[in-house]
């Protein structure tokens, strides 16, 4: 079976105990994001304290992938700058267009912790966008965060 | 016809099947291959597109080898004969649904022919010619859609009344996954300029109660259309009963290839649209003033058609005639009794739509409780099994029965009692995998 390439336990545990799930406030910024090929959804909110994302909440629904990489994507962002984050979005697109191939998974491992069990599912083209749609949905909502807070974020 | 009503409980029963499998199954190369490392290849997902018999890619190949040419344009021998193949593929498409071939258009697929007729009705509406204008839709009107439909049979008129103003109205579901014609004499009225209403549902199965809607809206004066793509390729269909003015298809979902479709019309109804798409072909006489048009259905085919596609289509139909489409429905439904009640057997699955065999087509959704529908095809998929998952365009229907979405199995005349066990071993290694597997149902 090559199924435990794709849903490797890290996911599993991911999806079942989601990290930080749920609507909070405050929050600069709110969005809703779908997959329209699957119906997978998600609504994404950022709280920014300057430029360093304090808080993503979220809701959502869809498959084991799109839910799981919404909560590894939740501890890698969190405490972080906006555009050190977004990085990391970067190099989470690169992990999900490398096909499989280990020696790109091998160089991102440190800096993507739990995503880079994402890897095995570079290998299924139709299964990429429901990775991806958090990340997609937390570059949205940290450029409306960023431009509804021109000062960055709360005030002290 | 044979009426196969599986009780969930009773026990799936392999009843003898109309159709000879294996015999059929050599017809389509594509059965032959393997999937994911060496598994048997376990189609199911025939409702979003069917595989091709060997006669359908050799019709086209024998087009392109002996006769290519654009048809209904020059003089030479090539061009007479490619004619010659298209209308005659144009007559055994239209015998195939009891329609004389002035009453068929090919368009691209079944998108394409409901885009055609919203189109002409807002054309209608401005058309110069006085002759055009008689079904013109404007504010004040109103088309009648289901909750049911393929977004194809839903979109094209939603923005038909954004563009024309006028008021989109719907017929409900019932919980077991009908239409609910309770207010069918209000909802069909005076003001229906149209109705759009599928006659086999691509996600829940349902065939619908056609003839009550059919004279509902003939007693309003309303047009009926009748989307036909998941109807013609699985059951006999004849237009002359069908009490509609017109039935859309596509001919990648019977056997045939993709990229036709057919419009079928009235020949009193499409004489009096308008064109949709304009140019090469359509015309009658053009002058740089202005344009007049040819009469149906050449009116509807504008540019070099797909020539090889509709002769494709033309042996599909002569493939599913030699097996006679009253076996395939038998077929089917025989499939379908024995799918809903080896479904029944596994806890934790939910069938969305009727739950038996009366007035059903082969689309079998359901979910399976604590797996999402993504991770339950792929473990299908993982084992050769392949579904369709998602909303199966059809985002309405699944946000009614409070799913986000939907596994869904299809069946066809290639399909067996071994495909099913297939699906249904397959859905048990899902809920083992994901572990969520229950007690059995004593």
């Amino acid at each position: 079976m090559q199924l435990q390439s794709m849903y490797q336990e890290i996911i599993l545990d991911h999806y079942r105990n989601p990290h930080g799930r749920g609507l909070r406030e405050p929050f600069q910024a709110e969005v809703h994001h779908v997959n329209p090929t699957c119906g997978d959804e998600v609504t994404l909110r950022v709280h920014l304290d300057g430029d360093t994302i304090a808080d993503v909440s979220y809701e959502g629904m869809g498959c084991s992938i799109s839910q799981a990489s919404v909560s590894a994507m939740y501890d890698l962002v969190i405490g972080r700058p906006v555009p050190e984050a977004l990085e990391t979005g970067e190099h989470f697109m690169t992990l999900m267009q490398s096909k499989g191939d280990a020696s790109v998974a091998e160089k991102l491992e440190d800096e993507l912790e739990d995503a880079i069990a994402f890897a095995g599912v570079s290998k299924y083209p139709a299964r990429i966008k429901c990775a991806l749609m958090s990340w997609m949905a937390l570059k949205d909502a940290s450029a409306r965060a960023l431009a509804a807070t021109p000062t960055g974020g709360d005030k002290p | 016809m044979t009426q196969t009503v599986s009780r969930p409980g009773a026990g799936a029963q392999q009843v003898p099947l109309p159709l000879d499998v294996e015999a059929i199954r050599a017809d389509f190369p594509i059965l032959s291959r393997t999937v994911r490392e060496g598994k048997r290849l376990v189609y199911l997902d025939s409702g979003a597109t069917s595989q091709k018999p060997r006669s359908v890619l050799d019709a086209e190949r024998d087009f392109y080898e002996t006769c290519n040419a654009a048809p209904h344009r020059g003089a030479h021998q090539l061009a007479e004969e490619a004619t010659a193949r298209y209308e005659a593929a144009r007559a055994t498409i239209g015998a195939f649904i009891g329609a004389p071939a002035e009453e068929v258009v090919f368009t691209r697929n079944t998108t394409e022919a409901i885009n055609l007729v919203a189109y002409a009705l807002s054309n209608a509406a401005t058309a110069k010619e006085e002759q055009f204008r008689r079904y013109a839709v404007g504010q004040g009107d109103e088309i009648v859609v289901t909750e049911m439909e393929h977004h194809a049979n839903l979109v094209p008129w939603q923005q038909l009344c954004e563009r024309t103003g006028a008021t989109l109205r719907w017929l409900g579901l019932t919980d077991d996954g009908r239409l609910d014609l309770s207010d069918l004499a209000t909802v069909v009225n005076e003001r229906t300029k149209l109705v759009a209403v599928t006659q086999q549902s691509n996600i829940l199965g349902t065939i619908n109660p056609l003839e009550d809607i059919a004279a509902r809206a003939r007693e309003v004066g309303a047009l009926l259309l009748v989307d036909g793509a998941q109807s013609v390729p699985h059951q006999p269909v004849d237009v002359t009963t069908l009490g509609a003015d017109f039935l859309v298809f596509s001919g990648h979902k019977m056997l045939g290839p993709t990229g036709v479709g057919v419009l079928w019309g009235r020949y009193e109804v499409l004489d009096a649209l308008p064109p949709f798409l304009t140019g090469g072909s359509m015309i009658e006489v053009v002058r740089m003033e202005g344009s007049t048009f040819m009469p149906p259905p050449q009116r509807f085919e504008a540019g070099v058609p797909m020539t090889a596609q509709v002769i494709g289509l033309a042996a599909a139909v002569e493939y599913l005639q030699q097996l006679g489409m009253d076996r395939v429905q038998a077929h089917e439904e025989a499939l379908t009794g024995y799918a809903l009640a080896k479904l029944a057997e596994i806890p934790g699955v939910r069938v969305i739509g009727p739950p038996d065999t009366v007035a059903r087509g082969g689309a079998v959704s359901f979910t399976v409780e604590g797996i999402h529908p993504h991770d339950v095809g792929q473990v299908l998929d993982d084992l050769g099994v392949e579904v369709r998952v998602g909303h199966h365009c059809a985002w309405p229907v699944v946000r009614r029965y409070g799913v986000p979405a939907t596994t869904r199995a299809t069946f066809y005349v290639h399909t067996g009692y071994d495909d099913i066990d297939a699906l249904a071993d397959a859905v048990r290694e899902a809920q083992r995998f994901f572990g969520v597997a229950q007690g059995e149902v004593s």
